[in-house]
Formats: structure tokens, sequence, C-alpha cells
């Protein structure tokens, strides 16, 4: 067995706790068990969190999740592929376009198929579109968590011009069903662009706002800076992705890093990283992503080509037999299928590797020795969706 | 019928109304505070509208909130405390009552005029922290619990700030009634401009800022919420209320904002005085005057309530401790001095 840093480090937390048991064996405090969930305000969902505290410190942590299984990995196996993108829909349904995205481009990579440029672009236009949505909600959500009510309403407001946009031009507010093998259900609608450009500035004006009412509040500093703090190497032995290991200053982005069909490598962007790990880092990285998604929106439908959306694809469709992994950067973090296919018309076997998970896993390490508030902030800005969870 | 039992029937009857009015303006302070704040301010600050359907406006919604109340299952958990339980309530809408009999609404028209006004607002209000441990530790629940707990802190932390950012009013008014508070700044003088008085939020800023933020935390507001916190421990205290025994805590919370911004016009902003009426047109102007004053000061309360994060417990007992009481300390020193020299 190798030590490694984080080993050191539950070494001296272990003989710190030890410390303070000594003080509370001749005090002769009680601990108290406490369930948080899986009916709690601040789960968002159906997660349990079981901790023990002593008074309002948590000496240990366990999430048990799978509240929510609905088994979308063997429903998957008894579908045919055009079906599937109904059900892993459901898997983050704040940004669920995003879920369709890698398991579309997983099949067309087994199928040998490569959906046409403007295909490609509104996907990722979309894509974004379901990034902005999703941590829009984070963005108010932290408040609410935090004690400040009035950010989430604005969140809400904001985010529902977004929603709008994705329902004219797929039909579905909530679960689009529009990407296709091969290429999207339909074209946009007319007078999409230009709206869509507006209501990115709205977005950026709603970015704004956050960062007067939220980013920059005395408490709300006080609340998050140095609040659960993920050290790089620790976050990524858990496997965790997304902004959370930005926030650490894991400077990794998938839609940059590997080469992908969609169209990311059309236009300018930049990946934020912040060096600190703290619930305050994970919230600026949120913040500065969703003003970097809409620039990547703005962009791409700028540098629109014009063309057919959809390839020659089978009207029977059969995936030859193989193995294939597609990950895309989702709102969440790195989103994965392995799909296995033996030539039928519906997948052998799909893993789903969703990045809510791995980033809850980290609770236990993290919420040792922190206060309940902090839980609760802590839970916030690791920024999870039980669908996400146990899909 | 002799002399003697007419003076007590009068004294009686003069009771039983003070009584009555004291008890009407409760439910009307909480009604007025949950309609016009909670129902509607908050709703436009947060983009949305607010109830639409009950009355123009729905201003007759408060009223139907309380029916639905009074409607409703009254569930005592099963392991609880059941007679501690169901006192809980009383004990916190008891301390509320009492904080508006000493209120003054004009020079007449006051449920009694306590010679030790100030002194006796801050001891009942202190009441409402045993109310909530009560509630807190009958519940049977982990969350009433530390929320109980966590009032019981707060609570105490900030009554300090509160009783010495007053001791400064009391100094430069030489009185602790607070009718004579409200003469004081009636016929107080800023550099010898006697036009509209003195109204104490002149001369003891500072001490009114404190008491701001300790009526806050005092009233449980948010930033400092914490008791209630209700993404960290569901409804804290509340949690295994319903029915009449919810609506009176409901009510008790409300009113005693009213209460507590009563009292901050009343020893900060003049109270009922306004420049240039005296007599009986104070009386009947009086209540106006201290409602719009009142409801003035529970706006800036509401807008913080719903603008702010919360602070977490040990924030809020290191901000009491290290920053408001030596504060106020200071304020009491300074205005000592300067009362002597002047």
């Amino acid at each position: 067995m190798t030590t490694t840093a984080s080993d050191w480090r539950q070494a001296a937390y272990v003989a710190s706790q030890a410390a303070d048991a000594r003080v509370n064996v001749e005090l002769e405090t009680d601990g108290m068990t406490l369930n948080l969930g899986p009916q709690h305000p601040a789960t968002h969902g159906t997660l349990r969190i079981v901790v023990r505290l002593d008074g309002e410190q948590v000496l240990w942590a366990d999430p048990a999740c799978g509240y929510m299984h609905r088994g979308y990995e063997k429903l998957a196996e008894v579908r045919k592929y055009p079906q599937i993108t109904t059900l892993v829909n459901r898997i983050d349904w704040l940004g669920s376009f995003a879920n369709e995205v890698p398991f579309i481009l997983a099949a067309e990579k087994l199928m040998d198929i490569e959906a046409p440029p403007r295909a490609q672009y509104i996907r990722t236009v979309l894509f974004e579109m379901a990034r902005v949505a999703n941590v829009t909600l984070f963005l108010g959500d932290m408040g609410v968590q935090l004690g400040a009510v009035s950010p989430v309403f604005y969140a809400f407001r904001d985010r529902e011009h977004v929603l709008n946009l994705i329902e004219a031009a797929t039909g579905g507010r909530f679960h689009p069903n529009y990407d296709r093998i091969g290429g999207l259900k339909d074209d946009l609608p007319k007078g999409w662009v230009d709206e869509t450009k507006a209501v990115m500035k709205k977005m950026r004006a709603f970015c704004d706002e956050m960062e007067d009412l939220l980013l920059g509040n005395e408490i709300f500093q006080a609340r998050t800076r140095g609040i659960g703090v993920i050290p790089k190497d620790v976050g990524l032995e858990y496997g965790m992705s997304g902004a959370n290991v930005r926030a650490s200053g894991v400077d990794w982005d998938i839609r940059r890093d590997e080469d992908s069909p969609l169209a990311w490598k059309h236009a300018d962007w930049k990946v934020w990283t912040h060096p600190d790990g703290d619930s305050f880092a994970r919230y600026w990285v949120r913040l500065q992503e969703t003003r970097e998604a809409t620039v990547i929106i703005d962009q791409l439908l700028d540098g629109l080509p014009a063309g057919p959306i959809m390839a020659k694809v089978p009207r029977i469709i059969k995936v030859p037999a193989g193995e294939a992994f597609i990950h895309t950067e989702n709102p969440m973090g790195e989103m994965g299928y392995y799909l296995v296919s033996k030539g039928d018309i519906g997948p052998f076997r799909v893993k789903i590797k969703t990045p809510s998970f791995n980033n809850v896993s980290i609770t236990p390490w993290l919420l040792r020795g922190v206060y309940v508030p902090d839980v609760i902030t802590i839970l916030a800005s690791l920024y999870f969706i039980l669908g996400d969870i146990d899909r | 019928m002799t002399p003697a039992l007419a003076v007590q029937l009068a004294y009686g009857w003069l009771a039983a109304i003070k009584v009555a009015a004291v008890l009407a303006v409760v439910p009307v302070g909480a009604l007025l505070y949950v309609y016009f704040y909670l129902f509607k301010m908050v709703s436009h600050m947060q983009s949305r509208l607010g109830p639409m359907e009950a009355g123009p406006h729905g201003v007759l919604q408060a009223p139907v909130e309380l029916l639905k109340f009074l409607q409703k299952e009254d569930l005592v958990p099963e392991r609880a405390d059941r007679f501690v339980f169901g006192a809980a309530p009383f004990v916190v809408f008891l301390s509320t009552f009492l904080l508006f009999v000493i209120i003054p609404t004009g020079p007449r028209l006051v449920a009694e005029n306590l010679d030790t006004g100030v002194f006796f607002a801050l001891a009942v209000s202190s009441i409402s922290v045993i109310g909530i441990l009560m509630a807190g530790w009958a519940s049977a629940n982990k969350y009433s619990v530390t929320g109980g707990i966590r009032a019981a802190g707060q609570l105490i932390a900030y009554e300090l700030p509160m009783v010495l950012a007053i001791v400064g009013v009391v100094v430069q008014a030489g009185t602790m009634s607070l009718q004579g508070i409200v003469h004081a700044q009636a016929t107080g003088k800023i550099f010898g401009w006697g036009g509209i008085g003195n109204p104490f939020v002149f001369t003891q800023l500072v001490g009114f800022v404190i008491f701001f933020i300790a009526a806050q935390a005092e009233l449980t507001q948010t930033p400092f919420d914490m008791p209630v916190a209700e993404s960290e421990l569901v409804a804290g205290y509340l949690t295994e209320y319903s029915g009449v025994r919810f609506l009176l805590f409901f009510m008790a919370e409300f009113a005693s904002a009213f209460a507590f911004a009563a009292i901050a016009s009343t020893i900060f902003l003049g109270g009922w005085y306004i420049p240039g009426v005296h007599g009986t047109a104070a009386d009947l102007l009086g209540p106006v005057v201290m409602i719009a004053k009142t409801m003035a000061v529970g706006f800036v309360i509401f807008w913080i309530r719903f603008t702010f994060p919360r602070f977490r417990e040990d924030q809020l007992q290191a901000f009491a401790w290290k920053y408001l009481i030596p504060l106020s300390l200071l304020n009491i020193l300074v205005t000592g001095i300067l009362k002597v020299v002047f």
C-alpha cells in the first residue's frame, strides 16, 4: 500500500480528533446521530446523510444513496437505440439535453456515422444551454441553502427564458429528446438564433446580479471561504470531476482537452480554475462557467453553418458489434457512456458514468469535523442531482 | 353602591378595555406585517406577485391563512412532553403581548406608563426564549432541540448589546419611561433648533444600529435565523408544531417584530410626536404616526431578512461578543461624557 498525502492528512486529522475525544471524555458529553434526509429540505432530492454529531460538530458522516434508483442501465438493454434518449434525459434532469449527447456520440462512433456540421453546432449550442439552465439553478439555490431566499427566485425567473428556448427548439422544456443518431430531430425554428442571443445577454446580466447579491456579500464569503476545502489530489483520488475539481485548481475540461465532433473547438473560450478548493471557489468557478457558456453559444450561433441536420442513416438502426466509451463535460462534471453492442437493434450493455455519484462520494472525508450549517454549505457547493447519483 | 366599589369597578373596566385593546393590537400588528411584508413586499422584491386572488391584491389572504391554521389538525408527537409542548406557544405569545403594554401611541394613549418602561420591555421580551426552549425540548425531535438550544444561545448573546444600546438613550433622556423618552425627544433641540425636536437616532446613531442588529437577532430574522434555519434544521423548534399552536408561534413572531419596530421608533425616531400637534390632536394622530414609523422600520427588517444569507452559530456569537458589546459599552461611555460636558 502506498502512502499518499491524503493519508497523512487523514492521520493528522485522526490524531486531532483523538485529542478532542479525550477532552470530551472528561466532560462526558454524549453524541447524537442525525439523519439528514431522505426527506430534508437541504438535500434537494432523496439523498440521506447519516451524521454523528458532538454538539453541532460532525464526528462522521455517511451518505446513503439509492432511494431514487430507476435502473436505467438495465432498462436500456431492453430498448432500441432511438428509445434510449428518452431514458437518459431523466438522469440529470436540470440539463437533460447534455445527457443525450454522449450516448448518441457513442452510438455514432460504433456505426461510423458523423452528423453534419450544422447538427454538431446546434448540439453544442443546446448542450451549453443545458449547462446554463442547470448551473443557473445552482447559483440561486446556494443562496437558499445559506439562508438568502431571494436569489433562487431570480434564478428561476431567468432560467425560464432558457427553458422556453429549449422548448421552442426541441418541444420539451425538461426532456428534449431531440438528439438522433446521425443528427437532430428538427432544425431550429425561425427567429430562434436572435432570441437566443438576447437571452444570453440576460443570463450574463443574471450572473452579474448574482455576483453583486451573493458572491460579494460579506456573510456569504464568511460562510463559504475556507469551508469544505478539497485539495487537488484528494479530489482526483475520489474521481471527482467538473467544476468541483476545477475549483481545486485542476485545469481539466473535456470540452477543450479531447477531440470531439462537437463544435467547441470552433469557439474561443477559456477554462476557469480557482486555486482555493473551498465552497466559495466552487461557486465562483460555476459562475464564470455560466458566463463562458453564454459566450460560447453567442460565438457558435454567429458561425452557424447552413446545410442538412441529418446524415444518411438506415431506417432500422442496428449498431455493429463493438465497444465504445464517450465522455463529455456535462454541467455536473464528466459524464460517460460505455456502450457494448452485439450488432442488435438495442445495446447489449450500457454503463453510465455520472459525475454526481463521484462528487458526493467525497462527503465522508469532507464533512468530518465541520459544523452542521457547514454540512449544508458543502453539500450545496458540491452540487449534485439525485437523478444523477442514482440514475 | 359604595364609592370604593365604584372606583374598583371603574378600574376593572378600564383594565379590561386596556387588555382587550392590547390583545387586539397583537394580531393586527402581525397581520399588517404578514400582508405587507411577508406577502407583498417580498413578492415584488423576488419578481413575483404574491397573493392576488383573495380580495384586491390579496388583502384577505392573511385572514384566510389564519382560518386555515384554525381548522388544521393539532398534532402532538407521540413522545412529546404534552404539557410543555402545549404551553410553549402561550409563553411565547405572552411575551409578545406584554411588550405591547408599555408602548405609547399618544400623550395619554398608553396601556401602562411604567417608570421603568424600557427595562420592562427588555425583561418581558426575554420570556420568549423560555417558550422557544420549551418548544424545542418538548417536541422530542433532534432538529427541534438543536433549534431551541441555538435560540437560547443566540438570544442570551444579543440581549446584552440590546440593553447596552438602550442605556445610551436612557442616559441622554434621563428617564426609563417610554413616555418620558418621547417627551425628551419632543422637547429636544438640534443645535438650538427645535423644529422637529431631537429624535435620538441622530445623537444615538451607534446605539440605533446596535439596537437594530440585536433586535434582528432577537426576532430570529435573517441573517440571524439559525433557530429556524429551514435549510439546516427543517424548521427548528417549530418543526413539530401545526394548527393553532403553530399559528400562535407565527403570530408571536410577526407581532414581536411589530413590537420591536414600535419600540425602536419610540426610543429612536420620536415615537408618536409630530411637530406642532399637542393635546387631543396628538392622541388622535399618534397611532397613525406610530404605525407609519413602525411600518418604516419593519420594511428595513424584512428587507434585510429577505436579502442576506445567514451567519453560522459561532460567527454570530463572535459578532455579538467581540464587536457589538464592546461598541455599545464605548457608546455608553461617550454618551456619559457628553452628557456631563453639555
